[in-house]
């Protein structure tokens, strides 16, 4: 490989210095205000006329008293004092932190779309109907299952659905079933989840060579589990190469299988759910259709199902009814609603959005992509940063800093504070579990191999650092905002809004 | 053909030839041929950005009800509230938009203060002490609310006024089929819950809704007496623009509160991303679900941000975590802190204010028309449910030809009988927000004689 130029990194520092901002409550100045609205003619009756008084608040709710100049610069240093993935990249493992395309956002921004009020008659938002409509036929092609609710808001939420549809269709065959199986590497989602569907969680030990150990699971396997939770590719990267076989195993028993789709990412065009034999399928449109993830969400978890769930799925569905129209349409045997309204629509607009620009080609090049900058990251650390499982890899790797760590005392912690200073966001630290001082990566199809270098030597000069002075490795990071944060007082002594008593 | 991927034919060629693949096909290898698919997805190929826009031109177009082209009269849980650029603009920057769950505080201040800020709001607006960094929407933080009650006291039983919005009931009763929940709903006679009417014994929640979802304002003290009688948590789902005038959540004795924050700077949106609000007593702190921000200091000892409280969530407790919550709404939250900035203190009382006076100026004029009678007699804040002469679908329909979103058929939202109200294919329910003015007001009522006369 020719060596590139370094790309692709943020300098993390604010433009000036390191002061902290102060909060919109200490900038608050009795009397100034920001806020105009509209003159509308309306009788100003007062309002003790209209309310009867033990209604009323004798008291005034503070909120802030600030001039919209002072609001605009609070709210632009605070941005400064933020990492974003249009600043640069963002390699966190299983959290696919993709460019977010801005024409995705220039489509949501439409008043046509984003202020038509959710309990608007069906027959006067015929076009959100088609978004939505059209949206779960693309979803349902591209894992490979029959229909799909569109209503979770994220992630867990779908989770936490198809648990429930699993609960729906054993009990429509008065088939009672008490567990459910996680991977021992799973996210801590799927357990919380099957917990609040009603199972209990039956771990299933991964093998040495980072996969669902066959024979463990063919032993956890019996009449009363309900089913189990997969990602695959899983969670330290790798394809569960006997997917076929387990989805025969647990089908042997009556269970079924949900497929968790945070990777999803790895796969588009290549293999689909569907045809390994997983009966419930969630998306991560704001992972794996690259929409943003706002600081922490929204997002959006569509549940997509096999044919002999789709009369549970949640209602009501957005459905295609007599010549080119669009209704409302509940399941003869739904679960019943899982959202507030029809799901987060303005996440779902962008992932639709971005399913049209890539369509069937462009979607498997992102996948072949994400594949390859994810090997050829595993490849070129793997000097210093070796592969947990030493072969090819899905969409990311999970790396270890264990010989740092014997050599030179130096943790995956560090070493991922470390590259914040180079300008560069952190790894996933320390997931999947089952990894020590795993560090997981994934660099996603949107970084140039210009960048992956760059973050390679920021590695390498880290890694320097670490034979040469650990203990500054350890007071990493220096060039940030803040260093680093004492979690454990937070946590002793909290103080969750302005008007706690430290 | 268009995409945001970097790599050039070169590069990925020699990307290759450092793993020793010669092609991309090699990555996959792995992968038992009898499950590839051989054909590619089954979806149309690329389009550019241009064609793609002028595919959603036409869904835009589908779309009558867009409140830039119909006056909107109905709420229900969403509001047509004005959103200033200057609010728009700063929640749309690209640090805050792009950014990811602030895992990493050191880069990451900016999205953790805005929610220190967001939660110092939610707290003030809730009279609770611990508010959360926010959940997905109203109906799901008010099962979050219901699953903190079960752990706080052991019980599964829920008393839930039927004054609380429908399809936040509906989403309690789907959740409890996990949860094994018993959800009792409290029917309302002459809009008022009638608390006397259900046995509360045993109860992990009492949960009221201020104002009920038909507008109402109901006198919460006699269900935190049932809460407070029967060792049950006290739950009020409460529109948070309505504390800008009127009692808290907290002044009427919740030990939790949800609300939809959606009035905060979040456009209508079809209906999400909302952000759904949470707050709690102290005493319910360690069950609180999700996310909650705290402050703390640096390893020089200046003031910091930092998610905390870590122990309850997912990623840690996994199977025993108080709440499988992971991403949540921080924009939406975001947003809010930044709406609320704007409004400021007096701004959020105004706001409050003439959403009152617009209701009832148009009740008065109202229930002038002949065909529309009033529901209840009782005082009602910003929002009010009237019967009309025709079922209030054709009514929401006929409105509709006359660019008026006349309020929302309440059949639609309980879809079917309702222990909330009777003969509910006639009820309607009609919002009045800060951004109508007088003249929209006394067009929805000459439109509203129009289409009750024929």
């Amino acid at each position: 490989m020719t060596s590139p130029l370094p790309g692709g990194r943020a300098a993390s520092a604010p433009l000036m210095g390191h002061e902290s901002e102060p909060t919109l409550f200490e900038m608050s100045v009795p009397s100034r205000s920001a806020y105009q609205l509209r003159t509308t003619g309306v009788p100003a009756t007062p309002l003790e006329e209209l309310v009867p008084t033990n209604h009323l608040n004798d008291e005034i709710v503070p909120i802030a008293e600030v001039s919209e100049r002072d609001l605009v610069g609070h709210f632009t240093r605070l941005s400064h004092r933020q990492y974003s993935v249009d600043l640069g990249m963002y390699p966190l493992g299983s959290c696919t932190m993709k460019y977010n395309p801005k024409f995705c956002d220039a489509v949501a921004a439409d008043p046509g779309l984003n202020s038509v009020h959710p309990a608007a008659p069906a027959s006067l938002c015929q076009g959100w109907l088609e978004i939505m409509v059209t949206l779960e036929e693309k979803l349902c092609a591209i894992t490979g299952m029959s229909a799909a609710t569109l209503q979770p808001a994220a992630g867990a939420a779908g989770e936490l659905t198809g648990l429930l549809l699993m609960r729906a269709y054993h009990e429509s065959r008065r088939d009672v079933r008490r567990r459910v199986l996680t991977p021992d590497s799973a996210h801590g989602t799927n357990p919380a989840s099957v917990t609040l569907g009603g199972y209990e969680v039956t771990t299933v030990p991964s093998s040495d060579r980072g996969l669902v150990d066959l024979k463990a699971l063919k032993a956890a396997l019996g009449p009363d589990v309900a089913g189990i939770m997969l990602t695959n590719p899983n969670t330290v990267g790798l394809f569960e190469e006997e997917i076929v076989e387990i989805a025969r195993a647990v089908h042997d028993v009556g269970g079924l299988l949900y497929y968790d789709g945070a990777n999803l990412n790895a796969i588009l065009g290549a293999v689909r759910p569907g045809d390994m034999g997983f009966d419930i399928v969630h998306m991560n449109l704001h992972k794996t259709f690259a929409t943003p993830h706002g600081g922490g969400g929204p997002g959006a978890g569509p549940v997509a199902v096999a044919a002999h769930l789709v009369e549970f799925l949640p209602g009501p569905q957005a459905s295609r009814v007599g010549e080119g129209g669009f209704d409302w349409v509940t399941p003869p045997r739904s679960i019943g609603r899982v959202h507030g309204w029809q799901g987060n629509a303005m996440v779902l607009a962008r992932a639709l959005a971005y399913i049209d620009v890539h369509g069937s080609d462009g979607l498997q090049r992102v996948s072949q992509h994400a594949v390859l900058n994810a090997n050829w990251l595993r490849h070129r650390l793997r000097a210093i940063l070796p592969a947990a499982y030493d072969r090819v890899c899905m969409h990311e790797c999970t790396l270890s800093a264990s010989p740092m760590k014997a050599e030179y005392g130096v943790r995956g912690l560090d070493v991922a504070k470390a590259l914040l200073d180079e300008g560069f966001h952190s790894p996933t630290v320390y997931f999947p579990l089952i990894v020590e001082e795993a560090l997981m990566f994934e660099p996603t199809e949107t970084e140039s191999v210009q960048t992956l270098e760059a973050l390679a030597q920021a590695v390498e000069r880290i890694a320097e650092l670490a034979r040469d002075d650990a203990d500054q490795l350890r007071r990493a990071p220096q060039n940030t905002p803040v260093s680093r944060v004492d979690e454990a007082r937070a946590a002793r002594q909290l103080i969750a809004t302005a008007d706690a008593q430290g | 053909m268009a995409d945001y991927l970097p790599h050039t034919d070169d590069d990925v060629h020699s990307m290759l030839t450092f793993l020793g693949m010669d092609s991309l096909d090699d990555l996959f290898a792995h992968i038992p041929s009898a499950i590839r698919l051989a054909g590619g997805l089954e979806i149309d190929p690329g389009l550019s950005e241009p064609d793609v826009a002028a595919i959603f031109a036409s869904y835009t177009r589908a779309n009558a009800a867009k409140a830039t082209s119909m006056t909107c009269f109905a709420g229900g849980g969403a509001y047509d509230h004005e959103v200033p650029p200057v609010v728009k603009m700063l929640s749309n920057r690209s640090e805050f938009v792009t950014a990811y769950t602030p895992y990493q505080p050191e880069v990451a201040q900016g999205v953790l203060q805005a929610i220190f800020e967001y939660q110092t709001l939610v707290s003030r607006l809730s009279g609770l002490a611990i508010p959360n960094a926010s959940l997905y929407d109203a109906a799901t933080a008010l099962v979050e609310a219901l699953n903190m009650a079960s752990g706080a006291t052991g019980r599964q039983k829920m008393i839930i006024s039927s004054g609380i919005h429908p399809h936040w009931r509906q989403v309690a009763r789907t959740f409890a089929r996990g949860t094994g929940h018993e959800i009792v709903e409290v029917p309302l006679r002459d809009g008022l819950s009638d608390w006397s009417s259900v046995d509360a014994s045993e109860a992990a929640a009492v949960v009221a809704g201020y104002p009920n979802y038909l507008g109402t304002l109901e006198d919460l003290s006699e269900a935190k007496a049932l809460a407070v009688a029967n060792d049950a948590l006290f739950v009020v789902g409460a529109d948070p623009v309505a504390a800008g005038v009127l009692k808290t959540a907290g002044q009427w004795g919740a030990d939790v509160f949800v609300g939809e924050g959606q009035a905060f700077g979040t456009p209508l949106s079809f209906g999400g991303p909302y952000v759904g609000l949470f707050a709690c007593s102290v005493a319910q702190t360690r069950r609180l679900p999700g996310r909650i921000v705290g402050q703390t200091v640096d390893s020089s000892g200046r003031r910091a941000f930092v998610t905390t409280l870590r122990a309850r969530e997912q990623d840690i407790r996994r199977e025993k975590a108080t709440s499988n919550v992971c991403t949540n709404q921080t924009l939406m939250a975001v947003a809010a802190a930044i709406q609320l900035g704007w409004l400021g203190t007096y701004g959020l009382r105004e706001v409050a204010t003439r959403c009152a006076q617009g209701a009832h100026y148009l009740y008065e004029e109202l229930l002038g028309v002949d065909g529309v009678e009033a529901l209840t007699s009782q005082p009602f804040f910003r929002e009010f449910a009237v019967r009309v002469s025709k079922p209030a679908r054709e009514v929401v329909s006929l409105m509709a030809e006359r660019d008026v979103l006349a309020g929302l058929a309440v059949a639609q939202l309980t879809n079917g009988p309702d222990p909330s109200v009777d003969d509910v294919e006639s009820v309607l329910l009609v919002t009045v927000t800060e951004r109508r003015t007088k003249d929209e007001i006394d067009h929805y009522v000459e439109a509203m004689r129009e289409v009750l006369k024929t």
